[in-house]
């Protein structure tokens, strides 16, 4: 309990916590909302939903490695695995989404695994990481350090979901996913290609992925096996904030930030991953019985 | 000759096959026991994921218990080789029964894909806490004591332990599914609403159901353990992307819901996963990962599923246990 002393001693050191944990949270934020609306609009829960963002990590790698200006390898990392979603859109999901649900669960795990031996086999497990090259800022003469590229990456993630959002509700492909959501049979008959709005949805997922994956490498680091704990965030974020909340998504992404980052101060940071997968089930259970409360205060 | 007959037959040259084998394919004993580990696997994820509709990614964590249970017992209490082994053994199936009784009541009221995401949190964490938790070794895991007989006693006495632990489990299974308590799972499956109003405790029967599996995978634990000889937190014991996984993936390929469905598809899934590993080197992982997304998409009712609409008045009757019910409904 080293760390609670610290704390108490010098409380400058929470607003350093809490600070780079809405930063991070941000990130998380944005993969849920991808995560929800495969989820809302499909049905589909995407266990591969961490590996998607390791993929764009490696891109935005492999992108700045090779000449790309750090902020242009967002965008490229975007569209790289945007088409990587519609492929295997094509060539798997489109199968499983209509049978069992647990099918798709262990389809997109399958796909999951698929993704990170790929990863493994051919980038190597080292652990790698994004230069942005632009160095960091301190405020409070010197007691509060920050990123520029964290607070430049939460920009990006505000912006980009504004972008979602009115591209949800302004354009006639947002319609269309909006309406399959609400009833896929009724668009069918209404004229909606639901296999295309289907494929659509799989690729703006996969952008998302992309560009958080490019902003992951960037703050943080990538690695082959590092996607399943993204997957449990936003799976944590949708199931605590529920479907179609994105200020809910929002909230719930910066909190679970901060949770961590106190989590890896507190308990070291070898306990951190735990943390995040002790608190998934917590967070499911408590979750359960709060519903389960309201449902006999209805009776 | 009468089905009963027939099937006794083949149970004969079934079971003196599996005596046999050690002697007649000596260089892959250690591969054979591993199968029967494998069968272990299929038939205790099926309980709870075939016959009750709940399906867990992380049955793991019992294996993991149980090895982990055995090898502490067998490094702290000293009674000797076989001793300690035994009181090993013993606890690691209460530990991870006892595990299951205490998580049972909150996990498992979690429904569909809540709980499949849940049980994969539960696996994983436990994978991460012995990691770092320095009493077991924390990431550099244990060992387990030496078999201290000749190397090829080793072999066999492992494979017959672990072949004796297959058959236990599927004669305990085979009971089980025959009479009220196979009924009431499948009840819960179908419908478990309608199954409670009816007055049925599905409570009890899903932590019973969840209980027996953790008991036989955490023998399954202690003796694998022991046969590797070394618990890695991540590789061995939790090791939820192999283990974890392919637990689930035997089950399907054989067929969900049936006594022989997972026994089958443990035998094709051990069979497959080796040519892999022998011939595809360091490509294996991607070739499985390629091979559940063939079975999830291309075989989603399994072997047996697959056999009955060939050949539905041979084995019809032999697996009655549902495939008849909506998926989807059974999923929600």
């Amino acid at each position: 309990m080293d760390g609670l002393t610290l704390l108490l001693h010098a409380p400058v050191l929470n607003l350093q916590l809490l600070v780079d944990g809405v930063l991070v949270g941000a990130i998380f934020a944005l993969v849920a909302y991808g995560m929800a609306l495969l989820w809302g609009v499909m049905n589909l829960i995407n266990v591969a939903q961490g590996d998607f963002v390791i993929i764009g990590g490696y891109v935005a790698f492999f992108a700045v490695s090779g000449g790309v200006p750090p902020l242009l390898a967002v965008p490229c990392s975007a569209a790289v695995v945007a088409l990587v979603g519609w492929i295997l859109y094509r060539i798997v999901i489109r199968r499983v989404v209509v049978g069992e649900l647990f099918t798709s669960i262990l389809a997109t795990y399958g796909i999951g695994i698929v993704l990170q031996q790929l990863a493994n086999q051919l980038f190597g497990s080292d652990v790698r990481t994004v230069e942005s090259g632009l160095g960091s800022v301190s405020l409070l003469d010197g007691m509060l350090t920050v990123a520029r590229i964290k607070v430049l990456a939460f920009l990006g993630t505000g912006l980009l979901g504004a972008a979602l959002v009115w591209f949800m509700r302004r354009s006639r492909l947002g319609q269309a996913i909006r309406a399959t959501a609400q009833n896929a049979r009724a668009a069918r008959v209404l004229g909606v290609d639901t296999d295309c709005v289907y494929a659509a949805t799989f690729a703006i997922n996969g952008a998302i992925c992309g560009a958080a994956g490019a902003l992951v490498a960037m703050t943080w680091i990538v690695q082959p096996y590092a996607g399943l704990s993204y997957t449990v965030r936003s799976f944590m974020v949708v199931v605590a904030a529920g479907l179609g909340n994105l200020a809910g998504i929002v909230a719930v992404g910066g909190g679970l930030g901060i949770a961590e980052n106190y989590a890896g101060f507190l308990l070291g940071t070898e306990y951190q991953s735990a943390f995040v997968f002790s608190l998934l089930v917590v967070v499911l259970v408590l979750r359960n019985q709060l519903l389960l409360r309201q449902r006999q205060y209805l009776k | 000759m009468t089905s009963r007959q027939l099937r006794l037959g083949i149970g004969a040259v079934g079971a003196l096959a599996a005596v046999a084998a050690p002697w007649l394919a000596p260089s892959f004993v250690t591969q054979l026991a591993f199968l029967w580990l494998m069968v272990v696997f299929a038939l205790t994820w099926d309980i709870m994921g075939g016959h009750a509709g709940y399906n867990s990614f992380g049955n793991v964590l019992f294996f993991g218990i149980g090895a982990y249970t055995c090898a502490i017992v067998q490094r702290d209490l000293g009674m000797g080789y076989l001793g300690g082994f035994a009181g090993g053994i013993a606890l690691a199936g209460l530990a991870a029964a006892l595990v299951a009784l205490l998580l049972g009541p909150s996990v498992l009221a979690l429904r569909g894909h809540y709980f499949a995401i849940a049980t994969l949190g539960l696996s994983v964490a436990a994978a991460d806490i012995a990691a770092g938790w320095r009493y077991i070794g924390a990431a550099s895991g244990m060992t387990t004591p030496q078999y201290p007989g000749a190397i090829e006693d080793r072999g066999r006495f492992f494979y017959f332990l672990l072949a004796t632990l297959a058959g236990l489990t599927l004669l305990t299974l085979r009971r089980l599914y025959a009479g009220r308590f196979g009924l009431a799972l499948g009840a819960i499956r179908d419908d478990e609403e309608k199954a409670e109003a009816m007055g049925l405790s599905t409570t009890r029967y899903k932590i019973i159901a969840w209980c027996i599996a953790a008991f036989f995978l955490g023998l399954a634990g202690a003796v694998a353990g022991n046969l590797v000889g070394y618990i890695d937190p991540r590789e061995f014991a939790f090791a939820g992307p192999t283990y974890g996984v392919w637990m689930v993936l035997m089950a399907i390929l054989g067929g969900r819901g049936t006594l022989w469905g997972p026994v089958l598809g443990a035998g094709v899934f051990h069979l497959t996963q080796e040519l892999f590993w022998t011939y595809l080197l360091g490509w294996q992982r991607v070739a499985m990962g390629l091979f559940i997304l063939a079975v999830v998409v291309y075989l989603p009712q399994g072997l047996v599923g697959g056999l009955e609409r060939i050949l539905p008045r041979r084995l019809g009757a032999a697996s009655a246990v549902g495939h008849d019910t909506s998926p989807r409904e059974a999923g929600q």
